[in-house]
């Protein structure tokens, strides 16, 4: 398994894998195959790759722990940048479909509805996390800064679920909400875990 | 089912219409999923024959209706309305059906009549939706009497010159053209008639979001969004600019003496 992860072709087809979602809604938006409303078809499209690509980026590290598979972390970061890329065209579809990018109507959208707001928080973020992704800004800011930055991928992670729990909230219809948040909560779950086992370790060492 | 030109004023708009995939491929009819592909997808499973409408409470003539019946009790005309969603987008749609009132005058609503409430079709065995608790089923809406006898209040049967394909509310519905669609209840089993005002499906789920008036209204902004535009299905696709929502969906001429003297944000 590991030399799989480890073959020079293991990464290009990454990128393909994730450019897959993107290909397929550029090519059926083109055809005019997104049903009777294509922006909304793309934009909801979008964020639910944003979400599942956030998903992915947080089980590589329980994942890599559990099945004792290191190779796993050189595709982390590479996730972590496709949930940004993802999450910023869901961002611009939004802003230029929905929204004709009228910027003074996108601005009284935000305040007017808060899942806009509470999306654009986490974009915010995610933006910040995107921005300092590359080796030398772990440099800059110091590797303990910057895991202390790079920890908000969890309000991240909450601030979609609940930008995901509003958007439904009108129609009652919470099922895949649910879902996410289950899987969410799992992983974040998984570390907890860790982190209070590593804890109890050095107490019963130290004693 | 052919429907003659309506002599209703304001029923006929000369918009083109949506086309026809579109309005029977985009549907909110939560019975069948809340996707908007699901009731095209699940609705065939509905029978629309046999099937009875009761017409009950305060009326002198209360009485049940064979389907067939209902079909001939009045001419059919063709009306093409605006349909114009509360989620803010809209279409164009040629309905074929006659006027609620026909159907009102020939029960005689007693005096003490001063609503109408429509019951639809909540059968588990047919309905996946109807298993979920997304709303308290059946799905019920209702209108003010002198709503429900407006002429542009239309029993409806069929559109685009067919009878209801299932997933736009076979076999008989009402449509309520200056209302939200949600409004406009779909599949009726019962409308009975009472003096106070019916609880409504999408109230009960959420009163301070869907008012029991519903009227389409461009200055009344849901509690999360706005009203003032909507986007016109299948017009222009991805590129099209949404356009602005008309008052009453644009049927104010019509209908905007019914509301006289009330304050439209506080009955929204």
């Amino acid at each position: 398994m590991a030399r799989v992860l480890l073959h020079p072709a293991a990464k290009p087809l990454l990128h393909v894998l994730c450019l897959l979602p993107l290909a397929w809604l550029v090519y059926a938006a083109a055809l005019d195959r997104l049903g009777a409303n294509p922006a909304e078809a793309l934009i909801r499209s979008l964020g639910d790759w944003t979400l599942r690509l956030l998903c992915l980026t947080l089980a590589v590290t329980p994942l890599r722990l559990a099945l004792g598979l290191p190779a796993l972390a050189r595709f982390r970061r590479m996730l972590g940048v496709y949930t940004f890329g993802y999450a910023a065209l869901h961002l611009l579809c939004y802003a230029g479909f929905d929204m004709g990018l009228d910027w003074g109507e996108i601005a009284r959208d935000v305040v007017k509805r808060p899942f806009i707001l509470v999306g654009m928080c986490g974009f915010v973020l995610l933006l910040l996390l995107a921005a300092t992704s590359f080796n030398r800004a772990i440099r800059w800011l110091g590797a303990r800064r910057w895991q202390q930055l790079h920890r908000s991928v969890y309000l991240i992670a909450g601030l979609a679920i609940l930008h995901f729990f509003w958007m439904r909230a009108g129609k009652n219809d919470f099922a895949e909400v649910a879902l996410y948040a289950a899987i969410l909560a799992a992983l974040l779950l998984a570390r907890l875990l860790r982190y209070l086992r590593g804890r109890f370790k050095v107490r019963s060492l130290s004693l | 089912l052919e429907g003659m030109r309506s002599a209703v004023a304001g029923a006929v708009t000369m918009e083109k219409p949506t086309e026809y995939k579109d309005a029977t491929g985009y549907n909110n009819f939560y019975e069948f999923g809340t996707d908007k592909a699901d009731p095209a997808r699940n609705a065939h499973t509905l029978k629309t024959r046999p099937w009875t409408v009761e017409v009950e409470g305060l009326v002198h003539k209360p009485r049940r209706f064979d389907i067939d019946e209902l079909l001939k009790l009045s001419p059919q005309e063709e009306r093409i309305y605006r349909l114009r969603c509360v989620e803010g987008w809209s279409m164009v749609i040629p309905w074929v059906g006659y006027s609620l009132a026909e159907l009102i005058r020939r029960v005689q609503p007693q005096g003490s009549a001063k609503y109408v409430e429509f019951v639809t079709l909540a059968d588990k065995a047919v309905m996946p939706g109807v298993g979920s608790r997304i709303l308290d089923w059946p799905y019920t809406e209702g209108l003010r009497l002198d709503e429900a006898m407006h002429p542009l209040t239309l029993l409806a049967f069929g559109m685009y010159g067919e009878l209801l394909p299932n997933q736009n509310g076979a076999p008989v519905r009402i449509v309520v053209p200056w209302k939200y669609g949600f409004k406009s209840a779909k599949s009726i089993v019962k409308i009975r008639f009472t003096e106070k005002e019916p609880a409504t499906a999408w109230n009960k789920a959420a009163r301070n979001e869907y008012g029991f008036y519903s009227n389409v209204n461009p200055d009344v902004d849901h509690p999360r969004w706005s009203q003032a535009t909507e986007r016109r299905i299948g017009e222009d696709g991805l590129f099209a600019k949404k356009r602005k929502t008309l008052l009453f969906n644009g049927y104010e001429a019509q209908v905007g003496q019914l509301y006289a003297g009330m304050d439209l944000r506080k009955n929204y």
